[in-house]
């Protein structure tokens, strides 16, 4: 695309970009950090995480305020505005993401030391091997502006949907083989839970990503596993 | 990118579907007033308008924008016949009103724009006073029987023109002691007192302050349920803001036309998103 007639737009442009890609990268490092303190019981980690959060908290509402002002004083029009909505938007989830990573690491200072079974750890490495890979393909194609790419990731979702049923049928199942276990069980349900969670984060991104490149929506009907399914 | 391209990309069936927005404009596609067909102008030997074709809607406000000598004033003026006192213009193809041909010999060109109103860049009121100034269309065309029909005129045109209560105690000052802004709404009162069924705007608010050119839009917005109106416009803000449909004029092309909405979101060519987003060079 041609640049534009008023170099310091473009340049305001093209650094709201840098800003969520930036925002981008922490958001998936908070997120492989949080679950590998988790399943490596590193309390350590897990602090340097919560603290981490903060960052990508301050990023966003600079992010934010950028784009207010860049509305306010270019009044940006066609595919500048869905650039910068999109910016918002997605900074957003980004933020949100981060949080859901807060959380799991404040999990894993909760149950510190107690998380000993290695194939409920399996279950949930996997589950957020699914997400991060969702999550980067979401912000390459933010910057690569693959549609292919996108819609893939958006029709992807519930292989991580079907992953937290199955990961949620067998902590029921440690729940009521010992009592003892539940606590631990809990705060995991909890934390795959925020995965799951992360995922429709990277989803609704690839949604964001969809309308910044092409204008339409993606339509509305894409495959989803049913939380309900998992209570019989 | 093309939708169909999009789909096939995407794997995504129905990608191309419009957005709701459009769904509701598609449903109020009003009918339509004038309508342009193949239209050429040629100022001597050079070229303004290659095959315009272009339909003005019933009670919509249509935003003709794109850069200066892009042939959007030429189309506008072309609407009510204004290029024959250029004598070098030579207009081809067809311009209907109402499914009629307004450059048929038959048709009285008085008449013509007394039907289609024109409001100028520049506030250009008579020197005469404020009543006169109004008074003056209804007068020649013979719309008032007498002295009292004549002030009703007057009131209404100035009601209409958001201009009335600014001005009912000093009818008989002149009109060019008026501010800009009010200069410009009494050309409009002026334009709206032969009742016309489409008025023509060709850069009304170019010469007034944000207040006044925020009157000005919101009179356009009101006189839209009542006339059909085309607007050139160099504001793109303002052609997003008071109209329903733009057409995007370059270099004597009709490039691209249609809601508003989606031109300011979601424009089809390349040339018009270079235009609208500030990336002609």
């Amino acid at each position: 695309m041609k640049d534009h007639i008023v170099t310091s737009f473009g340049e305001e442009l093209k650094d709201l970009a840098a800003r969520v890609v930036e925002m981008g990268g922490l958001a998936e490092t908070l997120v492989k950090d949080s679950v590998s303190g988790l399943l490596r019981a590193d309390s350590e980690l897990a602090r340097r995480t919560i603290a981490a959060d903060k960052r990508l908290d301050e990023m966003q509402n600079q992010l934010e305020e950028q784009c207010i002002s860049v509305i306010a004083r270019r009044q940006p029009m066609a595919s500048d505005l869905r650039e910068v909505i999109a910016a918002m938007r997605i900074s957003n989830d980004l933020e949100r993401i981060g949080d859901m990573a807060k959380n799991i690491s404040k999990r894993t200072l909760a149950i510190e030391g107690s998380f000993s079974c290695k194939q409920l750890a399996l279950g949930v490495e996997h589950m957020s091997d699914l997400a991060l890979e969702q999550l980067k393909a979401v912000l390459d194609a933010y910057t690569s502006g693959d549609l292919e790419v996108v819609s893939l990731v958006h029709n992807r979702d519930n292989e991580i949907d079907a992953l937290y049923n199955s990961i949620f049928r067998q902590l029921l199942t440690y729940m009521m083989e010992d009592p003892r276990n539940i606590t631990m069980c809990a705060h995991l349900l909890f934390c795959a839970k925020n995965i799951e969670r992360i995922g429709d984060h990277a989803t609704n991104i690839a949604e964001n990503i969809y309308y910044m490149v092409s204008g339409n929506h993606l339509p509305m009907d894409r495959p989803k596993v049913e939380e309900i399914e998992i209570s019989e | 990118m093309t939708m169909d391209v999009l789909e096939e990309k995407t794997g995504i069936k129905g990608a191309h579907m419009a957005t709701a927005q459009a769904a509701i404009n598609m449903q109020e596609n009003k009918p339509v007033k004038m309508q342009g067909k193949d239209v050429c102008v040629h100022y001597g030997n050079k070229q303004a308008l290659f095959d315009v074709n272009l339909d003005i809607r019933q009670n919509e406000v249509t935003a003709l924008i794109g850069p200066s000598g892009c042939g959007k004033s030429t189309f506008l003026r072309c609407l009510n016949r204004m290029n024959d006192t250029i004598d070098i213009c030579h207009v081809d193809g067809d311009i209907l009103l109402d499914s009629e041909d307004i450059y048929d010999p038959k048709i009285d060109v008085v008449e013509l724009r007394a039907r289609v109103g024109m409001v100028f860049q520049k506030p250009n009121p008579f020197p005469k006073s404020i009543f006169e100034n109004v008074a003056y269309g209804p007068r020649i065309h013979g719309l008032a029987k007498n002295k009292a029909e004549l002030e009703e005129i007057v009131a209404t045109s100035l009601q209409r023109a958001g201009l009335f209560n600014e001005v009912k105690d000093r009818l008989d000052e002149p009109g060019t002691g008026l501010s800009g802004g009010q200069q410009q709404r009494l050309c409009i009162a002026r334009a709206i007192a032969v009742s016309p069924e489409v008025i023509l705007m060709d850069e009304p608010c170019s010469a007034l302050d944000p207040i006044a050119t925020a009157k000005v839009e919101e009179l356009i917005d009101e006189l839209r349920e009542k006339y059909t109106i085309v607007i050139v416009t160099h504001s793109m803000q303002q052609a997003a803001r008071v109209s329903q449909r733009t057409a995007f004029f370059h270099m004597g092309i009709l490039v691209e036309e249609g809601f508003t909405n989606d031109i300011f979101t979601n424009p089809e060519d390349q040339r018009t998103q270079d235009y609208i987003t500030g990336r002609f060079g």
